[in-house]
């Protein structure tokens, strides 16, 4: 099939940034959407042309690389998938397709389609974390956890850290993110003794970072590549109210 | 070719491009019973005091299980880490990727596991080509592994009763593998990144993301620190330190396909290796028989399909050659269940080399399926119609969905199609029982050394390697060798100045080359030589033919590569280009070594070396050796470190 593609051009964090329109002809419907971009890279780079930058690692949907706006929606239309994933054979012959990177005031661009996610690692420094140094660990089985928790937990704890909820979400909001880390915690033994805490640092950075407020617009689950449960930000919420009335 | 050359008092075995030299006599593991070695070394080693400790400057590169934990481990302790990693954040590197699950000997089943029968599986696995020592460390200190990620919070599988379920996994008949559903390595990972930024909020470790290695700084004979280019800026950084421990992964990638990150690289380790590191059995690669095969010349990286499907799913091809009817088409009797004809013993189940080569023979007769003839098919219709869909969609839901994704058939209703790919690498540089490279001050841990898995590594071990490396091994070795850090005295400015001009040079010779290929066109080309020569399977004429087509194709390179852009800023193409040229140095060596193994073992297999079944036939008493491969301007050296079994019997493995 061909394609036209207009895609975000921006030259370094001070340029404006521009759309920018290429044609890709013979695109395969096995292609993954990264693949197409490759194609269309390689020749860039032979006619002298500068190639579009995208971040991208495992393109296996796990390492949270990867990331586009694809004709309005972050990571594109197919639900529970990352960009690396998406395929071409989900678009058709003489489709236009616009890609453009996550847009946020706290995630500038790098170039391109690349952003600076960096605001993520500042929120888990802020108290994603359980303090245990190495050595100093208990037995594991010296505490049960129930089932059903250790299993909440997990369904928190697969994001990854992609940022496609921010570029949803009209506030800019990282709640779905901040979110999963508090409740994937806050849900097992070892993260009681830090839970309250935890939650206020985490809310707290993450509104110093820049991001917006939640308005309960659920864009955010809609586009999550890791379907984290919206209701992760009532028990953000919660834990963040109790800890602030402490 | 360039590095012909042989010194007639040391003749190799086979005629080849190296030379040998002394072997390693010393590798510094503790002499007595091998359940008391470890507890020996520990205690043995030298300890740094708390205030000496904050002035002592630690490298790490690479954020992945083993550099991840180790950062982390370092911050606690007191050092000053600096943390290095390619991606946007430490969170991502390649561990994220793994799936199945870690091995540890807790025995919580009663099923009769303990550190012996680990350490045992594991020398075994590796077909007799890893270090007693190390392997038995490793086992023991699997249990603490699972302690520390269940208190930080690794939300690993439970059963109803709260406690950790575990499974069995790779042909293991105890049942020792922990597991977090289908993202044991993501989870793992996060905890060692949580614990990496928790030490990054306290202090103690600063990390710089999208920073790439590209040059040790060796002086006074020790490792200093590193040379890196910041890939936003495109500036050149020196970073400084007492220490520098690389945790940069595998090299699976100099095959371009492979199931690891498209990141993956060998520049660390091969820059460390060009100023002094042995590179320890470059030839060992694994290659794992369910990946999703190549849909067309686009293809970028191959997935991993989790190993389980075996259990189920039956593998077959077409009985007659170029047969190009749909798999539903073709009758029962016209099909070859070739893994259950040729070993009725284990039928689907072989191991991983075995059922990978199986598949490429049936391949190479012409009897693959899908694109390209190189695909074999994994069926489940006998499984459905036995368990019916609901219990296979169960079992296998999520596999059958990302399948189907990749794909787009539905293998509920037609078969999969799978076929082998490179995974992971047993090679890489050299260490001693204390984790340390040939140069003083360089530690190697992680995937990107050679250690504990010998010629062959067992499924769910490499998550339990780079935490054992990060967690607990290294920190204690690590003290033992600064402790001494007084006398290291200034780094020397030439030596600083040597190793920033040779990253110059080389990113000015890359862009300035302007020719008419993309260096993943070059990369491509080096991967299809490399796999169909030294890939599954590696005979003297292939790696011969290898090692003429391997400097060709790198002299062109050189010559006719294209990067656009320049040095500043972020340039994509540029630091693939760098990654490109190290691989082809790399290649040459897999094929020399390769080349000079004339056994097979493992996940080395030389055709000559077979038995009347097909078997990998091993050649113990010419080859039971570490070969460690020293870098000189003439051509590789060779040093053997020969592996004495004190505890575990050789025997030759049989299938059938
Ligand atoms: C698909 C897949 C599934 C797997 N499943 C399992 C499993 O179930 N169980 C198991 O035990 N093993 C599994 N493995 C193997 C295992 O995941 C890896 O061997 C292991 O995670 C490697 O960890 P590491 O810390 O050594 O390196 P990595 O995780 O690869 O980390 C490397 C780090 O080094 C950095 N780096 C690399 N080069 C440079 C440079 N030049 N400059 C700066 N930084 C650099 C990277 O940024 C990264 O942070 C799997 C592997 C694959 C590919
Ligand atoms: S919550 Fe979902 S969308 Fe947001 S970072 Fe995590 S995985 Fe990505
Ligand atoms: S590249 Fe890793 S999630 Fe897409």
């Amino acid at each position: 099939m061909n394609l036209t593609l207009k895609i975000w051009r921006q030259n370094g964090s001070s340029d404006k940034g521009r759309m920018v329109t290429y044609r890709v002809e013979d695109v395969s419907p096995d292609m993954s959407f990264l693949e197409m971009l490759d194609v269309l890279n390689e020749r860039l780079i032979l006619e002298g042309d500068d190639p579009v930058a995208f971040d991208h690692d495992c393109r296996e949907g796990i390492c949270g690389m990867c990331g586009m706006v694809i004709n309005g929606v972050a990571h594109g239309e197919q639900k529970l998938t990352t960009t690396c994933q998406l395929h071409m054979r989900h678009f058709k012959d003489g489709d236009v397709v616009t890609i453009e990177p996550w847009r946020s005031a706290a995630f500038p661009v790098v170039k391109d389609l690349v952003v600076n996610r960096s605001a993520f690692d500042r929120i888990i420094q802020a108290g994603g974390f359980i303090s245990v140094p190495a050595g100093s660990a208990p037995e594991a089985h010296s505490v049960p956890v129930p089932k059903a928790d250790a299993d909440a937990a997990f369904d928190a704890a697969t994001c990854i850290g992609c940022g496609a909820c921010v570029a949803a979400c009209p506030n800019g909001s990282a709640s779905l993110f901040t979110a999963a880390k508090i409740t994937h915690l806050g849900l097992l033994p070892q993260g009681q003794p830090e839970r309250e805490s935890r939650a206020r640092a985490m809310v707290e950075q993450m509104d110093a970072e820049g991001f917006g407020g939640c308005t309960n617009t659920g864009e955010c689950t809609a586009v999550c590549p890791k379907g984290i449960p919206f209701d992760t930000i009532a028990q953000m919420n919660a834990d963040y109210l109790k800890a602030a009335s402490k | 070719m360039k590095f012909r050359r042989r010194d007639k008092d040391t003749a190799p075995v086979v005629a080849g491009p190296y030379r040998v030299g002394e072997p390693i006599r010393d590798t510094k593991a503790p002499e007595g019973p091998i359940e008391d070695r470890w507890d020996k070394r520990r205690f043995s080693a030298k300890l740094v005091n708390p205030v000496n400790k904050r002035k002592l400057t630690v490298i790490v590169v690479g954020t992945g299980l083993a550099g991840g934990s180790a950062a982390a481990t370092l911050g606690e302790l007191g050092y000053k880490v600096k943390s290095f990693c390619y991606q946007d954040s430490p969170r991502r590197a390649h561990s994220i990727a793994a799936q199945g699950g870690i091995n540890a000997a807790k025995n919580y089943r009663g099923d009769g596991d303990s550190v012996y029968r680990l350490f045992y599986d594991t020398v075994k696995g590796g077909d007799y080509r890893a270090r007693e020592s190390n392997v038995y460390r490793l086992a023991q200190v699997s249990v603490n592994i699972i302690d520390q990620a269940v208190a930080q919070g690794v939300p690993f599988a439970r059963e109803y009763g709260g406690l950790l379920d575990t499974r069995s996994f790779g042909g293991t008949q105890v049942s020792r593998t922990f597991y977090a559903r289908g993202q044991t390595g993501q989870q793992l990972l996060l905890g060692a990144y949580q614990a990496l930024e928790r030490q990054v909020a306290a202090g103690n470790v600063e990390v710089h993301t999208r920073h790439e290695m590209l040059e040790l700084i060796v002086s006074g004979g020790r490792a200093r620190g590193v040379v890196v280019r910041d890939m936003v800026t495109g500036e050149i950084e020196t970073h400084l330190a007492d220490a520098v421990v690389l945790a940069s992964g595998g090299y699976g990638n100099v095959f371009f396909l492979s199931t690891n990150a498209k990141g993956c690289n060998t520049t660390a380790i091969w820059r460390a290796h060009k100023k002094g590191a042995y590179f320890g059995n470059p030839c060992y690669t694994q290659i794992h028989p369910t990946c999703i095969p190549q849909s067309g010349d686009h293809q970028s990286k191959l997935t991993l399909m989790s190993e389980s499907l075996r259990n189920d799913g039956r593998v077959w091809v077409p009985k007659r050659k170029g047969d190009s009817r749909a798999p539903g088409a073709i009758p029962e009797d016209e099909r070859d269940y070739y893994l259950e004809r040729i070993y009725p013993a284990f039928g689907n189940l072989v191991p991983r080399d075995i059922a990978s080569r199986a598949a490429k023979n049936v391949c190479d007769e012409g009897r693959g399926v899908g694109p390209g003839g190189l695909g074999v098919y994994l069926d489940f219709a006998d499984a459905i119609s036995r368990l019916g869909r609901d219990a296979v969609e169960k079992k296998y839901g999520n596999l059958f969905e990302m399948y189907e994704r990749i794909t787009g058939e539905n293998p509920y209703e037609v078969p999969m199609r799978i076929y082998p790919a490179v995974h992971y690498t047993m090679g890489g540089l050299w260490v001693d029982y204390d984790l340390q490279s040939t140069i003083p001050g360089l530690f190697v841990i992680g995937e990107a050394n050679f250690s504990d898995h010998g010629a062959n590594r067992l499924g769910a071990s490499a998550l339990m390697q780079g935490l054992a490396d990060g967690y607990f091994v290294l920190p204690t070795t690590l003290g033992d060798y600064l402790a001494g850090a007084g006398s290291f005295g200034p780094v020397d400015e030439g030596d600083v100045t040597e190793a920033r001009k040779a990253v110059q040079d080389r990113i000015d010779k890359l862009l300035s080359v302007n020719g008419n290929r993309t260096a993943d066109s070059y990369h491509r080309e080096l991967g299809r030589i490399m796999w169909d020569y030294c890939g599954m399977e590696r005979t003297e004429e292939s790696l011969r033919k290898a090692l003429e087509r391997i400097p060709e194709l790198r002299e062109e390179f050189w010559n006719n590569v294209k990067v656009p852009g320049d040095a500043e800023g972020l340039n994509q193409a540029l630091e693939r280009a760098g990654r490109v040229a190290d691989f082809f140095e790399l290649a040459e060596l897999m094929c020399i070594d390769a080349l000079h193994r004339t056994e097979s073992c493992g996940g080395h297999f030389r055709a000559e070396s077979q038995d009347a079944d097909g078997e990998a036939l091993r050649d113990d008493e010419n080859f039971s050796y570490v070969a460690a491969w020293e870098w000189t301007p003439d051509g590789p050296v060779l040093h053997k470190e020969a592996l004495d079994y004190e505890y575990v019997k050789m025997t030759q493995r049989s299938y059938k």
